[in-house]
């Protein structure tokens, strides 16, 4: 018997559904569930971690993310435009400092900063203690991924516009600052939200820097109750910790692509 | 300001690399007249346009709006495209503005403007291209016609005493074109400046006050329409208007075809 095109379609679809659920299914079946739940899963644990989990950890984990994402921001933002500029040693300067750190380990310059500066300048130090050094170690290096990012927003919006502007009798920074930028943001809303992302985790290596119980994050408490309690429930609770940031942000950021999708 | 053109342009060259897209052009445009520039494409028209407000740098020559010379390094550029308004093929409309923030946005940050007396501008301006009711609405949400009025408009509420149209009903549906022809036609009534690179004959016959034939970067031949589409004295020139005015009657022979042996 032949079969007609719709019913072929039909049965390989449903055969793909089913071997998909069997291997789900195989997985899951696999695992040891009751010790997994008995070592991941101890509610005991978990409870004895609050309220300082959230309250310090998940408080300076999202401090981190923010102080350093505003710097990176600004300093991404600073890049972009030197980058773009017609100054030569601008753009090379711009060029060298994005190939740089964006090359080197996030880790790494936290590290530099956090003793490379106090040997510098040895009569003083960054504002704000830790914050401050956070603040600067991981901004430095999310700059240079966010100036890429912005100068091909910048590059995005099309030239008529800045045509239009400037024929206005708008100045070039005038013109950069009331239309070109505003539309390149709206363009990279998307990638600056990964990078926002990306920003949350890496604040797991503030703990290079020596924190203490009050500037501790979410990483490094989940690792020291580990270690006190013996017991690995306290990464499923970190992990859950970090998806409290990282969730509605993506969520805010679809509604900004929303609104800005009506406006183009 | 009488005796004083409005626009002097005097052995303008402009290269783009090694390709010389403007060699030698001379012309000028007094107060009140409406001069169309046509010509096929690659002919320098636009580069033209875009020369008179600084948009292209001119490689020599002079260039004078209003008795300034624009082509003079110590020129303030920006005071002088304050009053010089310009459309474009593609409008250009600031996308994340709304249609009444598009025509105020230049008034208060150029100008400064008092945010009443801008809105105040932009509505009557506004009101002058027939779109009132859509100051509240983005770009995005009208349709090409009422794009580029709204630009006219934007261009407009500067206040400006020559208006550059680039090839303005070029990205429009056929049955767009006519908005944006009766708008112009209206401006010139009233006796604005109005320098002109379109593909609309009709509107050139009717509306110019002169017209400019240019091709290979030169001028070829200028004159009232009524001379340069009646009688014109170049061969080139009659060549181009027979093309582009009765497109059905080109000869397979002309085009070197042979389709019917």
């Amino acid at each position: 018997m032949k079969l007609s095109p719709r019913r072929r379609q039909r049965i390989v679809r449903a055969a793909g559904y089913i071997v998909f659920a069997l291997v789900i299914l195989a997985a899951a079946g696999a695992a040891d569930w009751g010790r997994l739940s008995e070592a991941f899963l101890r509610l005991d644990v978990a409870r004895s971690m609050f309220p300082e989990a959230i309250t310090v950890a998940l408080r300076n984990t999202i401090a981190y993310t923010l102080l350093a994402f505003v710097f990176g921001l600004t300093l991404g933002l600073v890049l972009a435009l030197l980058r773009l500029s017609s100054v030569p040693p601008y753009r090379w300067f711009a060029i060298a400092y994005i190939e740089l750190f964006r090359g080197l380990p996030a880790l790494l310059v936290l590290f530099m900063v956090g003793y490379g500066v106090p040997l510098a300048f040895p009569d003083r130090e960054i504002p704000g203690g830790v914050y401050g050094s956070v603040t600067v170690g991981l901004g430095l290096t999310a700059a240079a991924y966010m100036a890429e990012t912005i100068r091909a927003g910048i590059q995005a919006v099309p030239k008529g516009q800045l045509e239009a502007a400037r024929t206005l009798g708008m100045s070039h920074t005038r013109a950069m600052i009331s239309i070109v930028l505003p539309q390149a943001f709206r363009i990279v809303i998307p990638p600056l939200t990964n990078e926002i992302i990306l920003l949350t985790k890496d604040t797991s290596l503030v703990y290079v820097l020596g924190v203490t119980s009050t500037t501790i994050e979410l990483t490094k408490f989940a690792g020291d109750s580990l270690n006190t309690r013996v017991n690995p429930t306290p990464l499923v609770v970190a992990g859950l910790l970090y998806l409290v940031i990282t969730l509605p942000l993506s969520q805010v950021v679809r509604g900004l692509e929303r609104r800005a999708g009506r406006e183009r | 300001m009488t005796g004083v053109s409005t626009i002097e342009i005097s052995d303008l060259h402009k290269s783009f690399g090694k390709l010389e897209v403007l060699r030698g052009i001379d012309l000028s445009v007094e107060p009140g007249e409406v001069v169309c520039v046509i010509g096929p494409s690659g002919s320098g028209k636009s580069t033209l346009l875009r020369c008179v407000n600084l948009l292209e740098e001119p490689t020599s020559g002079s260039i004078r709006v209003a008795g300034v010379e624009v082509t003079d390094p110590d020129c303030d550029i920006d005071a002088v495209r304050r009053g010089i308004g310009m459309v474009f093929q593609q409008f250009n409309l600031f996308g994340h503005l709304t249609v009444r923030e598009n025509v105020t946005i230049a008034q208060r940050r150029v100008l400064k403007r008092s945010r009443a007396e801008a809105d105040r501008i932009a509505t009557a301006n506004l009101d002058r291209v027939g779109l009132t009711e859509k100051a509240g609405s983005y770009p995005a949400q009208l349709s090409g016609g009422q794009q580029q009025r709204v630009a006219i408009a934007r261009a407009l509420a500067m206040d400006p005493q020559l208006m550059l149209f680039d090839e303005p009903t070029s990205a429009l549906d056929p049955e767009l074109v006519g908005e944006v022809l009766a708008v112009m036609r209206g401006l010139a009534a009233e006796g604005m400046t109005m320098l002109v690179v379109t593909h609309e004959m009709a509107f050139a016959r009717e509306v110019a006050s002169r017209v400019v034939f240019m091709d290979g970067g030169v001028i070829v031949e200028q004159g009232p329409p009524a001379e340069v589409f009646g009688h014109p004295r170049q061969e080139r020139t009659r060549e181009f208007l027979h093309r582009v005015l009765e497109p059905a009657r080109v000869s397979e022979s002309e085009i070197g075809a042979h389709l019917t042996d």
